[in-house]
């Protein structure tokens, strides 16, 4: 006879972690189920945790989760050829408890997160493959593994699959998605000491830096990259969405290579040493793409639920919201006794009703516009460069007559009434 | 050194390799006939496909597990399955 749990979670990410953590606190016998040799081994990230939702699962992490650095400093770079216009925000209240957020590295933070799960009362299996859920009568009632009688069964099964979630696409949850919302991105960690890590980019002792970088970076193409600090490494990434990388037929890892060589990246990972490249999908197709989140004993959570909001870079924080989310909703339909889909749709509500899907329905058409509109990363911003060098050289050019030539060049190139249509288009897209 | 090709980048990471692929081409003749830009051997980003003039090999034993082959294939000619339990990509860092 095959055991039976209150709670199965698939798969042991921040979504999953979150969840069976939650769950198991508050009394629940929960199984966690991951494919990979270990929590982390098949999870990529940029690098970016932030604080706020994850002290809302463990408070005070900090103190004792394995992080990299508290991020004081947020760049922007919009980077032509051979120039950048940069702004940003460097902040030492960051630098202090609470902190805003830390670049961390996912395959040791993802293992101590699902140890604190197995410490609070769950069981986490690793290396094993959830092949379906088990339906019966309408209801998910187990899931199907790859193990030798790899049953095993519960009143809820949460899925936080990850953004392939082949499980809630086989219960009809959602289709298979478009390669216009998905971003393919492929990352490298490259070690370098501490000490040069702080020179290059005027840090101070554990402070950390982001830099996310627009423009040539993806050759023009919808998409960022990154640059981060860690302890006594750096995370480089680049990523664009899938259907652009099929359009201008761009190989991820060479794209990758141009942004190392970029004369101004290039400096920074100077003398590094590459110890790691990994590749990852990133659901951005936003709030248009969320699947249904809740069916009869069946909950959908974090990147398997398409949370994720590729404009302020969130996914592992909403992850970590929703996997809470999941486990209220679970204990008080566990109160009732009652896990059909009206009473699990309370998970549905609270994420509706969360900064999750307010700020996904924000930005519900920028990914649309930015894919149809390509001009913004193609031209705008060798344009910006190309103002910002011509009004700071000095060259005996009154200010006035600059400020027009600028003006001038801008308007000469796409006509006044195009450039007024796309900062409205721009504009309307993420207000 | 930091890498300066996919080889090299290739060479960072651990896999503990099934026998069996988890990656199936299912029809071959589609990549031979209807597919003249055989974008799978673009986007990859471990350079798991590779035309080799009749028939696409795939190295599996190198996938990241990132599904953009499934996804990306205009002819939803791949069938993507996860490697067994334990098996195929280990990250160790990021």
């Amino acid at each position: 006879m095959p055991e039976k749990f209150d709670v199965i979670v698939v798969g042991a990410g921040p979504a999953g972690t979150s969840c069976a953590y939650s769950c198991a606190k508050s009394g629940l016998k929960v199984l966690l189920i991951e494919r990979g040799e270990y929590p982390g081994s098949k999870n990529v990230m940029g690098g970016v945790l932030y604080r706020k939702q994850m002290e809302e699962i463990i408070p005070e992490f900090w103190k004792e989760a394995p992080l990299e650095r508290p991020v004081v400093e947020q760049r922007f770079w919009m980077m032509d050829k051979e120039s950048v216009v940069q702004f940003g925000y460097k902040g030492l209240e960051w630098a202090v408890e609470p902190y805003n957020n830390f670049t961390v590295l996912r395959a040791q933070f993802d293992q101590w997160f699902a140890q604190k799960a197995v410490e609070a009362g769950a069981l986490l299996i690793n290396e094993t493959v959830v092949t379906e859920c088990i339906v019966e009568n309408g209801k998910v009632v187990g899931v199907r593994t790859d193990r030798p009688d790899g049953e095993a069964f519960a009143d809820v099964v949460v899925l936080a699959d990850g953004v392939n979630s082949l499980l809630s696409k086989q219960l009809g949850f959602h289709r298979e998605f478009r390669p216009d919302e998905v971003a393919l991105t492929v990352m490298e960690v490259i070690n370098l000491p501490k000490e040069k890590i702080n020179d290059r980019f005027n840090l101070e002792g554990n402070h950390g830096t982001t830099i996310e970088i627009f423009g040539d970076s993806t050759q023009g193409n919808l998409g960022t990259a990154f640059l981060y600090t860690n302890k006594d490494s750096l995370n480089i990434g680049v990523g664009t969405t899938l259907s652009s990388m099929i359009k201008a037929k761009l190989k991820p890892y060479e794209l990758l290579d141009y942004l190392k060589k970029h004369p101004m990246v290039r400096p920074y990972i100077e003398g590094g040493e590459s110890a790691e490249y990994l590749a990852h999908l990133i659901p951005e197709g936003g709030y248009h793409s969320v699947p249904r989140v809740a069916g009869n004993g069946v909950l959908v959570v974090g990147d398997a639920a398409q949370l994720v909001n590729a404009i302020h870079r969130e996914g592992s924080n909403m992850a970590m919201a929703s996997g809470k989310m999941a486990a209220e909703a679970i204990f008080e339909a566990k109160k009732e006794g009652n896990f059909s889909e009206s009473s699990l749709n309370r998970y549905k509500e609270a994420l509706y009703g969360s900064f999750i899907i307010k700020d996904l329905e924000k930005y519900k058409d920028a990914a649309h516009t930015f894919e149809k509109y390509p001009q913004y990363f193609k031209d705008y911003v060798p344009m910006m460069n190309q103002a910002m060098s011509k009004f700071f050289t000095v060259d005996g050019t009154p200010k006035r007559e600059k400020q027009k030539e600028i003006m001038r060049s801008v308007t000469a190139e796409k006509g006044t009434f195009k450039v007024m249509q796309d900062i409205y288009r721009a504009w309307k897209a993420v207000k | 050194m930091s890498t300066t090709n996919i080889e090299e980048k290739q060479f960072l990471l651990r896999f503990k390799c099934d026998t069996k692929s988890h990656l199936t081409v299912l029809d071959h003749d589609v990549c031979m006939t209807q597919c003249p830009d055989k974008l799978c051997t673009v986007f990859c980003p471990a350079e798991v496909y590779k035309w080799e003039g009749k028939r696409m090999q795939v190295g599996y034993e190198g996938c990241h597990e990132c599904g953009s082959c499934r996804i990306g294939c205009p002819y939803q000619n791949i069938k993507w399955e996860y490697p067994k339990g334990g098996h195929g990509i280990v990250f160790r860092l990021a």
